[in-house]
């Protein structure tokens, strides 16, 4: 049996995260002393080879992400996107509100690769509580000399899922709409206020220190080889125990669901599981045995996204729910690009007609074809994500769909 | 109008200020006056439209008053299986109002929101931004009568 592993919850329930002295007492701002005796481009060289991928959902590579960031220029962003707005996601907020040190820690090591003197830290609106905890730990950090001249601010979202796309979220500190930019030029590149920009997830700064401090070697041992380290997972929905764990990245969903959540609530049985959050796939019975590493899941047609697993037991209606979940990217979509706004708007008109049991089989067919396009054209991932739930319950749970149709 | 303007000044050299600055304002009235928003568009020297344009796209920012006590229910997927159409029918037979809608004595708002992140207990509804979680419909009364 696969059992807990953890580097990024190591000090929670450990240490009082309102503490710094509890912090550096377990070790904490060692990683970033390593760092910082380190040039910039051997720091970068070290979390490449570590292979940490982004754990925001799109599994980039994060030293890579940072060698992009021009060497000569001469202001420089570090964002921390904690807009965690996916549904069912709750990871960042337990990261952060368990050891708030070790986000800033992250934050400061990437501060001292991309040569950043300024921090942002993007905290989504529905946790003010976090964000006061947050400006506390900044408060210490800064007022021991910890970060030297690395300033972080927080700034808060509005309630808009969009914003957690990183150059949306750039745009809304920005205090603009938050709307996503046309990529190229990528963050990196040219970000906040035209400069170069690196956005990382919590999970991703949070793995940092120990990276740094035990060496990537280390790092690039633990999980599956192509997408080392652990993942915060977060169970929700019909499971006994809706816990978080933080496990190795080649554990199961089957270990997970069954070890870790006690499986299905009341001695059910299983009927699917949504993971990486609403934009996620559904992933039926037999495909269980996957292990949660990126390509493992891509290999299914599902994604690790966020590492929310939302479990259904055989109760479940899952045209209902896909339905609800295509109103949510009704609402959500920015509406900044046609295929999008449009799309999203349509798919919610027909899951809705087949819900309410007046769908035919041609409004499957032209769903169908119509989210086809969006994966393709629409412009951010909000709009190209967002027919994934549709398209895996179609695959997997197409009697459902039928069962409702006009007969 | 002289009190947004002390508000929005202190945002006014902030870098990206005007949404901070929206949030300070609605924090002090519980909604964002339009006045305010007009008043935002001298102290940050932008547009009209582009005052307004930041402050529609955000979902947490309202125009309307609302009540002392907003109460928001989650509607995404975990919290819409575990039951929160029940919670919400009492709170809109105790309340006397629908959601989206403010009680005539200015005490109570209720509004949808999408998850809060609080989604280990299910169903889950914030009061003026603290979650309350696992929420069995016959604990809301008590929970109004602790509001009032
Ligand atoms: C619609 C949408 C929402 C997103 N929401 C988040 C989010 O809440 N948190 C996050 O870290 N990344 C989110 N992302 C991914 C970010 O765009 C970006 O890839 C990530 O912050 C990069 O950090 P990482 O490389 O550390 O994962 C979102 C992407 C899209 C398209
Ligand atoms: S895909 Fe949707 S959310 Fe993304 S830019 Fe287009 S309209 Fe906006
Ligand atoms: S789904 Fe309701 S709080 Fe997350």
């Amino acid at each position: 049996m696969t059992e807990e592993q953890r580097i990024v919850l190591r000090n929670a329930d450990q240490i009082n995260p309102a503490k710094l002295e509890d912090y550096l007492q377990a070790g904490g701002y060692q990683g970033l002393e390593k760092a910082r005796s380190m040039s910039r481009a051997d720091l970068i060289a070290e979390v490449k080879k570590s292979n940490l991928r982004g754990r925001g959902g799109a599994a980039f590579n994060c030293g890579l992400k940072w060698s992009f960031v021009p060497t000569d220029a001469e202001v420089t962003y570090v964002v921390c996107n904690f807009d965690e707005g996916e549904p069912g996601t709750y990871k960042d907020r337990i990261i952060v509100q368990k050891d708030p040190q070790q986000l800033l820690e992250g934050m400061a090591i990437c501060g001292h690769a991309v040569n950043a003197k300024q921090g942002y830290i993007y905290c989504r609106g529905e946790y003010p509580y976090v964000v006061e905890l947050l400006n506390l730990a900044i408060d210490k950090a800064r007022s021991k000399g910890i970060l030297g001249d690395f300033n972080i601010e927080v700034r808060m979202g509005g309630g808009a899922y969009v914003c957690g796309e990183e150059s949306a979220l750039i745009e809304s500190i920005e205090g603009h709409r938050g709307e996503p930019r046309f990529k190229p030029p990528f963050p990196g590149v040219s970000g906040l206020w035209g400069k170069p920009t690196i956005v990382n997830n919590v999970e991703t700064f949070a793995n940092l220190p120990q990276i740094v401090l035990n060496g990537a070697d280390w790092f690039a041992a633990i999980g599956a080889s192509k997408y080392p380290g652990t993942k915060v997972l977060t169970l929700t929905g019909d499971v006994e125990n809706r816990v978080f764990i933080e496990v190795p990245t080649s554990a199961t969903l089957r270990e997970i669901i069954y070890d870790f959540g006690g499986g299905v609530k009341c001695g059910r049985k299983f009927k699917a599981v949504q993971v990486g959050g609403t934009s996620g796939g559904f992933i039926p019975e037999y495909l269980l045995d996957t292990p949660i590493d990126f390509d493992s899941m891509r290999g299914i047609g599902a994604t690790l996204g966020t590492g929310a697993l939302f479990i259904m037991d055989e109760t479940r209606d899952i045209v209902d729910i896909v339905t609800h979940i295509a109103k949510f990217f009704k609402e959500e979509s920015c509406g900044k690009c046609n295929p999008c706004r449009e799309g999203t708007f349509r798919c919610y008109e027909i899951m809705d007609r087949i819900n309410r049991g007046r769908g035919t089989l041609q409004d499957i067919e032209h769903m169908i074809q119509l989210t086809k396009v969006m994966e393709r054209v629409c412009l951010c991932g909000l709009g190209q994500a967002s027919p994934s739930p549709i398209l895996t319950s179609l695959q997997h749970f197409r009697y459902e769909y039928e069962r409702k149709l006009i007969s | 109008m002289e009190e947004y303007k002390q508000i929005l000044n202190n945002y006014k050299d902030l870098p990206g200020g005007l949404l901070e600055a929206y949030h300070a304002v609605q924090r002090e009235y519980n909604y964002l006056p339009e006045e305010a928003v007009r008043e935002a568009a001298a102290v940050f020297s932008v547009s009209a439209s582009q005052a307004f344009g930041t402050a529609t796209f955000y979902s947490y920012l309202k125009f309307d008053k609302r009540g002392r006590y907003i109460i928001r229910i989650c509607e995404s997927a975990p919290c819409h299986i575990a039951g929160v159409a029940e919670v919400i029918a009492v709170l809109e037979r105790e309340l006397g109002i629908k959601m989206g809608e403010t009680t005539a004595d200015g005490k109570f708002t209720l509004e949808f929101t999408e998850c809060v992140g609080q989604c280990q207990a299910t169903p889950v509804i914030t009061i003026n931004g603290v979650p309350y979680t696992d929420i069995k419909p016959a604990q809301v009364p008590e929970m109004l009568a602790q509001c009032r």
